[in-house]
């Protein structure tokens, strides 16, 4: 009896409560409206050029598309054509996990271990070192320079000094041959890879709290390991976050220099990589849906990696 | 106790490293620091050598008889082509400049709110952003193109200017940035009856100087180095380093006013990086990503 009698007033408030809810929402959308306008430029060209795309993408991997017929719905083909009938396409994925493992990682460790020394010096040092490690991944397509060095016929650099000092009789078709394509790619990519993770890591260390240490020599700590892993790491994790999504998404994202190097397509598909296939069948055979395919599988293959890559990373200094 | 005072008087000493592990790292530093400048000083070298020079055997490193002939042969050439020179350069100013000053103002203008405030959808859409840095442009270039030919942007300026105007690094780093602004300084302004326009111009603006400079370290060398992709087909709609790019492709008979192109390609945006670099430290401290 009393439970009837005290349910029925408790709907009555429940519900102008509900309508008041939604004018609150009404009002907190007229209150940040300035907001909304404010983003708007930027959100509109971002959703029209990145979200959208990505979506688009996704829905074409389902349909045989070549840019003059109407799309044609295929289901799964494309991707079981991908991963079944396509070998070059397993050549192409073996080389950008090949990048994505040797690159990836060496040129984060790179960034991080000349950022740590490099911190050390005094500030016009520091100033110095850091353009000259930073200067390759801002000078454009000097990497061509590259080309000159490993140039196949007897003036390349390479094969000139190797010549001159009795390794090599006859010159070697550096950037021809299988076996040193790939390496030589790698790096290439490495030697432009200090970009800006690099800068950011400089920059992390550079705004460590100095009484941390101070604090931690109290503590007990004996040398520069044991500060580097209990301190100093700890103390720009959120830095080395944002390195990781940098270094990953660059290996994962190789072909410009791979086509400079080692021209499109390099012999064998030796240097052939996931966003070179795109470019192939998107930009030269237009068969888009197929495309799309490729752009989705890279996706998910750089996404899944960032977000592993993370989840490592929240362990360290633990 | 009389440890724990001991302990207090040693603090302020820096953790020294033995004098061999120092000298290691100094040569690793050094050797690293070779490779990368290398490629460049060869660069620079390059230009100024004499074509005798350039195809010496075996191949030298360093200039001997430093010459400007590649820069006359340069212009001479330049000047005799179908579009003039003047014309590519006009357009790569024109990419360059508005899309970098466009991607600073635009991005500024969506990191403020996000920066600041909480409100619906914000969290959700800097959460879209951050997401989008983990992925390459590679992904939606065919879509993009799709999106271009809709619009009828194909073989326009806008096919290079718009879309670089919402790159996602911009806007997070601006973000990240933005948040140290002082809530006081902002609150002041709206109590003296500042609108949120007002704020973000006249206060939040001038603030973020560092990142706007940041901003444009990361932006200008992609758009200088734009060489219109697929987008763009009309010769005079050209851009330099399209125009410098068929040059180097004339082979041997060019290879002195290709190393004069590749120098003139490189040194703007390395000149750039020296003006803003210490602003651009400032900005990347506050970089982090926070899980």
């Amino acid at each position: 009896m009393q439970t009837e009698t005290n349910a029925n007033p408790a709907k009555d408030a429940i519900r102008p409560m509900r309508q008041s809810r939604l004018a609150r929402i009404g009002k907190e959308l007229n209150r940040s409206k300035h907001y909304y306008l404010l983003m708007s430029p930027y959100m509109i060209i971002f959703f029209l050029f990145t979200v959208i795309p990505v979506a688009l993408s996704l829905g074409l991997s389902f349909f045989y598309f070549n840019m003059l017929e109407f799309p044609r719905f295929v289901g799964w083909q494309n991707y079981s054509r991908l991963f079944l009938n396509d070998d070059i396409f397993m050549i192409a994925l073996k080389n950008t996990l090949m990048f994505a493992v040797i690159t990836g990682p060496i040129s984060y460790f790179a960034c991080f271990v000349f950022a740590w020394i490099i911190n050390e010096l005094s500030p016009k040092a520091r100033a110095f070192m850091t353009l000259i490690f930073y200067a390759p991944s801002i000078s454009g397509n000097v990497f061509f320079i590259w080309l000159i060095f490993f140039s196949g016929d007897s003036y390349g650099y390479l094969n000139g000094f190797l010549m001159k000092t009795g390794f090599l009789l006859e010159p070697i078709q550096w950037l021809l041959d299988e076996k040193y394509i790939l390496p030589i790619v790698m790096i290439v990519q490495l030697w432009l890879s200090l970009g800006t993770s690099f800068l950011a890591f400089i920059a992390g260390l550079q705004t460590i709290d100095k009484t941390l240490i101070e604090a931690g020599a109290v503590d007990g700590i004996k040398n520069r390991w044991q500060e580097l892993w209990f301190i100093t790491l700890p103390s720009m994790r959120p830095q080395l976050m944002f390195g990781a999504v940098m270094q990953i998404t660059a290996s994962f994202a190789v072909a410009d220099i791979s086509i400079a190097l080692a021209g499109f397509p390099s012999v064998n598909y030796a240097a052939h990589t996931v966003v070179t296939h795109l470019m192939d069948f998107g930009t030269i055979r237009f068969e888009m849906g197929y495309a799309s395919a490729i752009a989705t599988v890279l996706f998910f293959l750089m996404i899944g990696s960032n977000k592993l890559t993370q989840k490592v990373l929240r362990k360290v200094g633990e | 106790m009389v440890f724990k005072m001991m302990a207090a008087f040693r603090t302020p000493r820096k953790l020294n490293r033995s004098f061999a592990v120092s000298l290691m790292l100094f040569a690793l530093l050094a050797l690293f620091g070779a490779f990368m400048a290398l490629p460049l000083i060869y660069a620079v070298n390059n230009a100024f050598k004499p074509l005798d020079e350039l195809f010496i055997f075996p191949p030298r490193f360093l200039v001997v008889n430093p010459t400007l002939e590649n820069f006359y042969d340069l212009f001479a050439l330049m000047g005799n082509s179908w579009v003039p020179l003047s014309r590519y350069i006009a357009n790569t100013l024109l990419i360059t400049i508005v899309g970098t000053a466009g991607h600073i103002l635009l991005a500024s203008a969506a990191a403020y709110p996000l920066a600041k405030y909480r409100f619906y959808g914000s969290s959700a859409l800097f959460s879209i952003v951050v997401l989008s840095l983990m992925f390459s442009p590679h992904v939606t270039a065919i879509p993009n193109y799709m999106v271009m030919s809709w619009l009828g942007w194909i073989n326009t300026h806008a096919s290079i200017i718009i879309p670089s105007l919402a790159f996602p690094l911009g806007l997070f780093l601006m973000k990240q940035f933005m948040e140290q602004i002082p809530d006081a300084l902002l609150e002041a302004a709206k109590i003296d009856g500042a609108s949120e326009y007002r704020i973000y111009w006249s206060i939040v603006m001038p603030n973020v100087k560092p990142a706007w400079l940041t901003l444009m370290i990361l932006q200008f060398p992609m758009l200088w180095g734009s060489d219109g992709g697929s987008f763009i087909y009309s010769e005079n709609l050209k851009t330099l380093h399209y125009a410098l790019g068929q040059i180097t492709l004339g082979g041997i008979a060019r290879a002195g006013v290709g190393a004069a192109v590749a120098l003139i390609l490189m040194i703007v945006p390395i000149t750039l990086f020296v003006i803003s670099q210490s602003s651009v430290m400032q900005t990347m401290a506050t970089s982090g990503m926070k899980d």
